[in-house]
Order: structure tokens, then C-alpha cells, then sequence
């Protein structure tokens, strides 16, 4: 009974639909931006080549920490950043070259298989070439708070916080959308990749080289992935932790739909939203804090048993 | 060679719905299990049965369900360590509250459980599928790293995070403290050589259990389920039924691999150890021994777990003791297990089993070639 009623009044105006609910959803929303970024990566490879790519989160320390190790080493930040960003390009040409070709037309699951194993081979490079120590990053993104309430005085509902970090992860999130979206739309290589997308054979017979668009996909994802690894980074700290990205990443683009980069976007302010409610809201009444982590897959799991493939995901026809 | 089923006629029904057809195979199976019965308690001691016969089955185990799971039915799932961790504490809480309890029934009732908390995590799978799955089971992952954090009472209220677990849990014979004076044995019942009889005999009987299932209608049914469950409905397969019993039966031997971890192989019981990785390591095992087979869950345990054990003790050996150090191996055995999985996968994407089958074949058209 005391159950209940704790769960009763998280839906009134003592709960989420205060002044105080509103700030916690949108700080949560915010901080699932961060999610969405990752998601990106993870999208751009599975809308091209039907891999579900989960080295995703390997591949962000890989980038980050070739940075960080770099420039404790005295390299100048923009030669390390040349130099890491050549890194994932040939990493990725590599992976396509000699992980993904010989695999093409395997089944879905040998695909994801294949990349679990890329995932534990580069947490042994990564950590192997540099350390596994804990580095300290600061690339200067402001994260002091704005507090909305200075310009808006009197109002309760403007009480909010809201971190200047997390608005540069978002406006990076628009940018890296905006820039996608037109590279997809308005130029040749991105109507390759998204013929690609919508059917391999169909697209090779009308002469798109598959593996040459493959390389690309694994290049630029390499490169997105790197310049979110710097913004974890930044916020976190470059270690272990950070392959923790992908478990973040994955309920945010299976919400969204895997191939659906704006469901990706989406996808992360519902888990951001969620996380938090949970956290301040349900965690008291289930009995124990750090509920975020399976709470976000619970989420998800509602999400996807009412549409099955995601919000923007797409109804795959199944024939015998 | 002499290894070939030429001149082995079957005469009755009875022979022709044997398990093992070939004579040869009769032989080595039995020696095999000799061997493991009489042999390694004869000889092997405790640091051999401690280190790399208990924990190799164990982990044998744990690989087979998630093999039924993923290589059988193909339901992807990346909960393993956490439906081990179900297990655990339910033999614990059995084995620790429950007088008249023995290791067996704690063993039966641990599968039994994890089963019904895979069956409730296994309900999405009527309608979602493919990679979407994911979300389920690591749902169920970190909700048994959570729930036995937030609920100490199931641990005993153990301030540590960890429980012990004294001789006293160890009941797995009938009158087992008048046979252990009738013989003069020291009453310490979890020494290794009776935490090596318990899971051998879970493995041995699990294992057969699982071999029979597969060449049953159950694992007819798995099969059809995974290779494409349209057809699978269409010919007359209740594909939900399917599902969710693959569900109950690969959380049933997890959660069983789960009561074994922490009673026969590490001797406490610690929610810590049931985590992400766990459930990854175990997912490797399946794939580099081979989906959809019960020899390859065995042979993957035994590499993924054998293999850093090897290095170490190659390099002590060439190097002398101690001079590599642990990160440098932990990296170098991530690396090569990482490159295997993905070389297997290209070349042999039946894994060891397949190598195995390969070398079988071989054998049977010696000295002929293909």
C-alpha cells in the first residue's frame, strides 16, 4: 500500500509536474544529449552496412586516450588531434578492410559477433600502446551553471539550473546532425550511402562500390567518434570508464530506431528524462539508489514493446 | 583409419536412437569420463582441481545455456552473469536458512528460479527480436547487480558485500557426517576434491540432459525457431512456447553454472563477481567454441579461461617467474582472444567445435583426401 501511494504521487504536482520535476526532466534531457552523441556513431554504421557496431565504446577510448597520451607527451593539442584524427581514419579503413569484407553476407549476428571480438581486441591495444591510468582532460568547455531564475525573477517554474557543459554537448549534437543530414542529402558519397543503406545487392548492381562506401562509413564514424570521446572525456576523465559509453548509447538508438539518426536524438533526451525521474523519484520508493542502469534498459523495453522497431526504426516485411 | 562407421550395422530401433552412434565415440566417451571419475581425484591436487578443473566446468556450464539461448534458438543475450547471480543466491539462501536442504536440491531449486526470472525477462521476445532483444537481457543484467546490492538480506546482511560459506553448506551426501566418520575422513566438507565431485556430477548429468534435448523435439523446435521463425510458425511450431521454454532452460543451467561458481569454484559467494564482464566472457566462450554445439560451449570455456593461465605460465617458464606483469598480460590475452574471435568467425565460424568436426571428418576418410 505504502508502495502505492509512493507511486501515485510522483504523478502529481508534489511530483514530477513541480517547478522542481520540470528542472529534473530537463536537466535530464540534457544530459542524455551526451547519450544521443554516442548513439550517432552506432547509427551511421548500422544504416550503412546492417552492422550493429558495439567496439563503439572501445573506439571512444581508443580516440580519446591517443589524444590525451599524446599530448602528455609534450605534441602540440591541434598535431594530436591531426594525428589521432588519421588514427581512427586508418582504423577504420583497417576494420573494413580486414574485419568487415571478408564477413559480408554473414548473418546479422556473426556481424555483431565479430565486433564484440574488435571490441575486446582494441580495449587490449588501447590499453597496451598507452596505460590504463586515469588521465585528467580540460579542453576548456566552460561548465560553470546558468541559473535561469536571475532573468526570470518571480517565476517559480524558471527556478532551473542548467550546466553551459551540457548546452556545448548539445549545440555539438545539432552541428554533428545538421552537418550529417546534409552530407546525406547533398552530395554524392551520402546518396551512395544511403542507397546502401536501403538494399546492398540493389546497390551494387547499379555500381556503387560496396566496400569503398564501407571504408568511408568506418572512417567518419572513426571521427565522430573521436570528437565525442573528447567531450566524454572532458566530462568524465579518460579511462576505463569510458567504454561504459556503448551501455549508454544502446538503449538511446534501439528507442530511436537503429537506423534513424534524429530517433537517436530523441531517443537520448527520453532516456536523459528517465534516468533522472528515476533516480529522485522511483529510487526512494524501490529501495536503493543507482537504479539509473537497468532503469534506462526498462525504459527502453517499454518503449520497444510498443513499437517494436523503435520510434523512427523501419517495419522490416519478413518473407519465407 | 580405424576411426569409421564402416561394418557398425544398425539392427534395432533401439541402437539407431543411440546418443553417440559411432563405437569409437562410445570408447573415448566412456575413457573420458573414466578419466575425469576415477583418474584426476587420484592424481590431481587441490591447486589443479581449484584452478582449472572446477572452474573450466563451471564456466563449461554457464557457456552451454547461454548456448541453448543464442547458438540454438538464437535469441541474443547479454544477461548470462546476471541469471548466474540469481542462482547463486537462491542455492545460498536455501542452503544457508533451510535445515534439511542439500546441495542438489539447492542446485535444482537455483536453476528453477533463475529459469522463471529468465522467463519474465524472456516474455519480450514474443514480440520483439534481433538486436532489440539486447535490451531485455541487460536489463536483467544489471537489475540482479542492483537488486542484491539494494537488498542485503539475501547476502545475510553481510557488511563486506561478500558471504562465506562454511563447511556446514556442503550437505550433498545422506548421512554424510556417520559416512565421513565411518571412514575416518576429515570433516572439512568443502575441500576441493568434494567441490570437484559436486560439479562434476552436475556437469556430467547436465550435459546429457542437454545433449538429449537437443536431439529431442525441444531442440528441433530451438533449431527451426532460429534458422527463421516465420517458417518455423508455418510448419506448426508455437514459436512463443519455443522461445520462452529456450528461455526457461538456458536460465536454468546459468543460474545453475551460478550456485556452482560461487559453491564449487570460488568458495563465497559475492554479487561483484556476476557482472558485464562475466557475461561477455562467457559470450566469447560461446563463440569461439561454437554455436549451437555442446562440445564447443566446453572447449570455449576452456580457452577463454585457460588461455591468460598458459600465458603466465609460459612466460614464468621462459622469462623466469614474475617478470611480465599483470596488465601486460591482461592486454596481450584481451588481444589475441579478440583477434581469434574474429579470425574464427572468418574462417571457421563454427568455432572450435567446427574445427574439431573438420578434424573428425579427416580422420574417417584417412588416407584419402576430401
Amino acid at each position: 500500500m505504502e508502495f502505492l501511494t509512493g507511486l501515485l504521487s510522483i504523478f502529481t504536482t508534489e511530483g514530477i509536474f513541480s517547478p522542481f520535476g520540470v528542472e529534473t526532466v530537463i536537466a535530464g534531457m540534457l544530459s542524455g544529449v551526451m547519450y544521443s552523441l554516442v548513439g550517432i556513431g552506432f547509427v551511421l554504421i548500422y544504416k550503412s552496412s546492417g552492422v550493429f557496431n558495439f567496439a563503439q565504446g572501445t573506439m571512444l577510448l581508443f580516440a580519446a586516450l591517443t589524444f590525451v597520451s599524446l599530448t602528455e607527451r609534450q605534441v602540440n593539442p591541434i598535431v594530436a588531434f591531426t594525428i589521432t584524427t588519421v588514427v581512427m581514419i586508418l582504423m577504420g579503413i583497417i576494420i573494413e578492410r580486414y574485419v568487415m569484407r571478408p564477413l559480408a553476407n554473414q548473418s546479422l549476428l556473426s556481424l555483431f559477433m565479430a565486433t564484440v571480438g574488435l571490441n575486446y581486441f582494441l580495449e587490449g591495444l588501447a590499453q597496451g600502446t598507452w596505460d590504463s591510468a586515469v588521465h585528467g582532460v580540460d579542453l576548456g568547455i566552460p561548465s560553470d551553471p546558468i541559473f535561469l531564475a536571475e532573468h526570470f525573477p518571480d517565476n517559480p517554474w524558471f527556478d532551473i539550473i542548467i550546466s553551459k557543459f551540457d548546452g556545448f554537448a548539445a549545440a555539438v549534437a545539432f552541428f554533428l546532425v545538421l552537418g550529417l543530414y546534409l552530407f546525406f542529402q547533398y552530395t554524392r558519397t551520402g546518396l551512395s550511402l544511403r542507397a546502401v543503406s536501403d538494399d546492398h545487392l540493389a546497390a551494387q548492381a547499379v555500381g556503387i562500390p560496396l566496400s569503398k562506401i564501407w571504408a568511408i562509413v568506418w572512417a567518419v564514424t572513426g571521427v565522430i567518434t573521436f570528437i565525442v570521446g573528447l567531450i566524454w572525456a572532458d566530462r568524465l576523465s579518460v579511462s576505463f570508464t569510458l567504454t561504459a559509453a556503448v551501455l549508454k548509447g544502446l538503449p538511446v538508438i534501439l528507442i530511436g530506431g537503429l537506423t534513424s539518426i534524429p530517433g537517436c536524438i530523441i531517443g537520448g533526451l527520453i532516456i536523459g528524462a528517465s534516468e533522472k525521474i528515476g533516480e529522485i523519484y522511483f529510487a526512494p520508493i524501490l529501495g536503493g539508489q543507482g537504479i539509473e542502469h537497468w532503469w534506462a534498459y526498462l525504459t527502453a523495453l517499454v518503449f520497444i514493446l510498443i513499437r517494436p522497431t523503435g520510434i523512427f526504426g523501419e517495419r522490416e516485411i519478413e518473407r519465407i | 583409419m580405424y576411426y569409421r562407421e564402416t561394418g557398425q550395422t544398425v539392427k534395432n530401433y533401439t541402437e539407431d536412437r543411440r546418443m553417440v552412434p559411432l563405437r569409437e565415440d562410445r570408447w573415448i566417451m566412456w575413457a573420458f569420463l573414466a578419466v575425469l571419475f576415477i583418474g584426476v581425484p587420484m592424481f590431481a591436487n587441490d591447486y589443479v582441481l581449484s584452478a582449472i578443473f572446477i572452474p573450466m566446468m563451471v564456466l563449461g556450464i554457464a557457456a552451454l545455456g547461454l548456448n541453448i539461448a543464442v547458438g540454438y534458438t538464437g535469441q541474443l543475450s547479454l544477461g548470462t552473469a546476471g541469471f548466474m547471480c540469481f542462482g547463486a543466491f537462491t542455492a545460498f539462501n536455501l542452503l544457508f536458512r533451510v535445515e534439511w536442504m542439500n546441495v542438489w536440491l539447492a542446485f535444482l531449486m537455483s536453476g528453477v528460479v533463475a529459469g522463471l526470472v529468465g522467463i519474465i525477462f524472456g516474455l519480450p521476445s514474443l514480440r520483439i527480436k534481433g538486436f532489440y532483444l539486447l535490451v531485455s537481457t541487460l536489463c536483467a543484467q544489471f537489475f540482479a547487480e542492483w537488486f542484491f546490492n539494494a537488498y542485503p538480506w539475501f547476502l545475510n546482511n553481510s557488511t563486506s558485500g561478500v558471504a562465506a560459506l562454511p563447511p556446514f553448506h556442503y550437505r550433498f551426501l545422506p548421512y554424510q557426517e556417520q559416512i565421513f566418520d565411518l571412514f575416518g575422513w576429515d570433516k572439512d566438507y568443502n575441500a576441493y576434491i568434494w567441490r570437484y565431485f559436486i560439479a562434476l556430477i552436475t556437469t556430467v548429468l547436465l550435459a546429457l540432459a542437454c545433449k538429449n534435448m537437443v536431439r529431442s523435439s525441444t531442440g528441433r523446435n530451438w533449431m527451426a525457431v532460429r534458422d527463421m521463425d516465420i517458417a518455423a510458425n508455418v510448419i506448426g511450431i508455437s514459436v512463443g512456447k519455443t522461445k520462452i521454454n529456450a528461455f526457461f532452460v538456458s536460465c536454468f543451467y546459468c543460474g545453475i553454472a551460478g550456485a556452482m561458481y560461487s559453491y564449487c569454484y570460488i568458495g563465497n559467494l559475492d554479487f561483484m563477481i556476476f557482472n558485464l564482464r562475466r557475461s561477455f566472457l562467457i559470450m566469447f566462450m560461446v563463440i569461439l567454441g561454437g554455436l549451437g554445439s555442446i562440445l564447443g560451449s566446453f572447449l570455449g570455456a576452456i580457452f577463454v579461461y585457460g588461455w591468460p593461465i598458459l600465458l603466465t605460465r609460459t612466460a614464468d617458464a621462459v622469462f623466469g617467474g614474475g617478470t611480465l606483469d599483470t596488465a601486460f598480460i591482461e592486454n596481450n590475452s584481451k588481444i589475441i582472444v579478440g583477434t581469434f574471435i574474429v579470425v574464427l568467425l572468418i574462417y571457421q565460424p563454427m568455432g572450435f567445435a567446427g574445427l574439431w568436426n573438420s578434424v573428425k571428418h579427416k580422420l574417417r576418410i584417412w588416407p584419402f583426401k576430401t
